[in-house]
């Protein structure tokens, strides 16, 4: 077998592990979100790096069925003692989460530190379950990681209906009979089982970011469990791939802060991109109201202006606009291009027009000014001359069906409480 | 003032003391219910109305006494037994839609490891319709008003079609237009033969919506029917006065980890 082979071969399963753990740790991480246990998950994964050490000092190997039923033991056992602590006495779960996870980190390190100290040769890279290393799993690692992710998988699947359940009412799942107690230890077991397989690749320190932070990117994106679930395991596994990649390709940086690394800029690309939730859709939202305030605003103002002059075919300049309202200057132009483009206004040198389509539409901008501030003023009881400013806004957010009801509510009213004439569609 | 009505109770509270971390909440709670009757829990804030419901239905452990429904243990007669939990007691935010909330009342007709057939979802519909939220079945839950998820969770409780139903505070919330189609919907599941039994807080519908009262805080004060119960006398005793002397006892209880019967 020549070097290339070999590497080929390692590579192959490497990929294949992170492909089965970033699976795993997503779906189960999904739960672990909507339950809102981030801190268990981080708590457990800590709490693993004692239950390594001891299934190495107990076998005297790395051998994976050792290390992973230690850091099954220990990391179940830590999720327990906070329930326990919880039940037992007056401190709040996030001090108990916080007590476990700190006490189960540092007798970690503490056996870590006496193995390292020791003269077993076979220690070495057990230090690699602080912060993952991948190129240190073996084929028989793997082998172990994928019966574990496929159990994993296919008890989410069977149970699926259930943790749903637990996950969102559990005083009702109670009531009508779901072994309760049974089914919150199945999900806490497979969850214990995930962080397992997953810290040898990204670390005890790190693991709880692959399990939150796929989920937390889904839920960006969607409002259904179903595709959350599918969403946050693309993004699981196209992390997972990519950070493993550059950690073997820059020597030295171990695969968690790699990964999670990835895993941060996707979730921060999702906080910025991601529809209605998006930072950048809701710019964009508040951009094109803007849009719609400033064009509609002209249009109203050059029909008031229309009306004043009882000539809507006259042409208006600029400075007509701004001494009935005020618009910065630049606002004003672009606008103004915007309008003649879209065929509101017909421009004649430095003076503008109504066309047909634009008269309509600065007409019902005034009438649903006007409506607005009789309905204020007859419903709510506010005085005139407080009306104004409230119908400044209102008036571009009326829908037609709305508008229908205000008038009818109204009784087609002829003028507003500043006895200016409400324009009705011709 | 408390009538039993025993010849054969659908629910049974058989002198029911009730404790948070050895601190008793209610005690000596006796009382019985019978068929087919509207029963409003009344009390102050802290009176334990919802512990009441929750520990006949089993979810939170019994210090002392015992809860027969239908003469049976709750474990036994569940398929029988509604419960609608107090509405904020759920995170809204949760990535689901109405109809499938919907549809988790009929879990336990469909079983463990199968998903819902044609007919669950029918069901499911059918109880939309009846609480008139059809249009919002494919409604992320979140984006429904409070009034809405109240009917949501109504139409869960009608899902599972049982014979005895506990509702905490469904009123909670919810405008005078919902508040009357739910308070039809269920007086029409009572002329059907059920039984239904809702914390209520507003002392002015009491006589219009209910059969029978219990009225509590942190005792029993009285339970009958509305006619006998709902008297100036019974209600001062129930919202007048703080009951401080028993509270403190309770504290007392806890302090010194007593068992509160030897
Ligand atoms: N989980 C709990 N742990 C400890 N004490 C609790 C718990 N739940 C309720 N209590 C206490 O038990 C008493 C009864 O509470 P409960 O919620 O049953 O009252 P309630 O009558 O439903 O009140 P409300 O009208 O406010 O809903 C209160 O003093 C409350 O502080
Ligand atoms: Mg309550």
């Amino acid at each position: 077998m020549t070097y290339i082979d070999f590497l080929l071969q390692n590579i192959h399963h490497v990929y294949i592990g992170i492909i089965l753990i970033c699976t795993a740790s997503a779906i189960v991480g999904c739960f672990t979100f909507l339950r809102k246990r981030a801190l268990l998950g981080d708590t457990i994964a800590h709490a693993s790096l004692p239950g390594v050490c001891i299934g190495f000092i107990i076998s005297g190997t790395k051998h994976p069925v050792y290390i992973t039923l230690g850091a099954f033991s220990t990391g179940l056992l830590s999720a327990y003692l906070v329930d326990y602590i919880v039940n037992k006495s007056k401190l709040k779960s996030d001090v108990a989460l916080g007590i476990v996870l700190s006490i189960g980190f540092s007798v970690g390190i503490l056996l870590l530190t006496s193995i390292q100290h020791s003269n077993n040769a076979a220690q070495s890279g057990l230090d690699g379950f602080i912060f993952g290393k991948v190129a240190s799993l073996l084929q028989s690692d793997v082998m172990i990681m994928a019966g574990i992710a496929i159990a994993v998988i296919v008890i989410t699947i069977l149970f699926m209906k259930e943790f749903v359940l637990i996950s969102f009412d559990p005083s009702f799942a109670k009531s009508i009979g779901l072994p309760y107690e049974k089914i919150e230890f199945l999900l806490t077991a497979i969850t214990v089982l995930t962080i397992v397989i997953g810290i040898q690749t990204i670390g005890v320190v790190l693991m709880a970011a692959l399990l939150i932070t796929p989920s937390a990117i889904a839920r960006f994106w969607t409002d259904r469990l179903s595709k959350m679930i599918f969403i946050a395991i693309v993004a699981s596994i196209f992390c997972g791939i990519m950070g493993a990649y550059l950690s073997s390709q820059i020597p030295n940086l171990p695969t968690g802060p790699s990964i999670v690394m990835f895993l941060s800029i996707v979730a921060l690309l999702s906080f910025v991109f991601s529809p209605n939730k998006g930072i950048v859709y809701k710019y964009l939202l508040k951009a094109k109201n803007n849009q719609k305030i400033l064009e509609e605003n002209i249009l109203k103002t050059i029909y008031q202006l229309g009306e004043a002059n009882k000539r809507f075919d006259a042409y208006f300049t600029k400075k007509d606009i701004l001494e009935k309202k005020i618009f910065q200057n630049f606002q004003l132009n672009k606008g103004l291009k915007q309008l003649k483009n879209k065929g509101y206004l017909i421009q004649s040198d430095e003076s503008w027009k109504l066309s047909k389509e634009g008269k309509i539409k600065g007409q019902r901008i005034t009438r649903l000014h006007r409506l607005w501030e009789i309905y204020l003023t007859q419903f709510l009881h506010l005085s005139p001359d407080h009306v104004h400013d409230d119908a400044e806004t209102i008036e571009h957010l009326i829908t037609p069906e709305i508008e229908d009801k205000l008038t009818e509510l109204l009784g087609y009213p002829k003028v507003d409480p500043h006895q200016m004439e409400i324009p009705y569609k011709d | 003032m408390i009538q039993q009505h025993t010849e054969a109770p659908i629910l049974e509270v058989h002198d029911l003391t009730v404790s948070y971390n050895k601190k008793p909440v209610l005690w000596g709670i006796d009382f019985t219910i019978p068929k087919g009757v509207m029963v409003g829990i009344i009390g102050p804030n802290g009176a334990g109305k919802s512990t009441l419901i929750k520990t006949i239905m089993g979810l939170i452990p019994i210090s002392s006494g015992f809860v027969k429904i239908f003469e049976e243990a709750i474990d036994k007669v569940r398929l029988r037994v509604s419960y609608v939990p107090q509405r904020e007691s759920v995170d809204w935010d949760f990535p689901t839609n109405a109809i499938d909330i919907v549809l988790m009342g009929r879990y336990h007709k469909i079983g463990l490891f199968k998903s819902p057939r044609k007919a669950d979802i029918d069901a499911a519909m059918e109880a939309l319709e009846q609480v008139k939220m059809t249009e919002f079945a494919q409604r992320q839950i979140s984006q429904l008003s409070g009034g809405q998820q109240q009917r949501v969770f109504l139409a869960r409780a009608i899902a599972q079609d049982a014979d005895i139903y506990f509702m905490d505070e469904p009123f909670a919330g919810v405008d005078a237009a919902t508040e009357q189609t739910i308070i039809e919907l269920l007086q029409k599941m009572v002329q059907k033969g059920k039984t239904v039994i809702v914390v209520h807080h507003d002392l002015q519908s009491v006589k219009k919506y209910f059969d029978w009262l219990l009225l509590l805080n942190m005792h029993l004060v009285a339970s009958g029917p509305t006619k006998n119960v709902f008297t100036d006398e019974l209600l001062q005793k129930t919202y007048g006065g703080k009951l401080s002397l028993l509270s403190k006892v309770g504290d007392l209880l806890k302090q010194h980890e007593f068992p509160h019967r030897e």
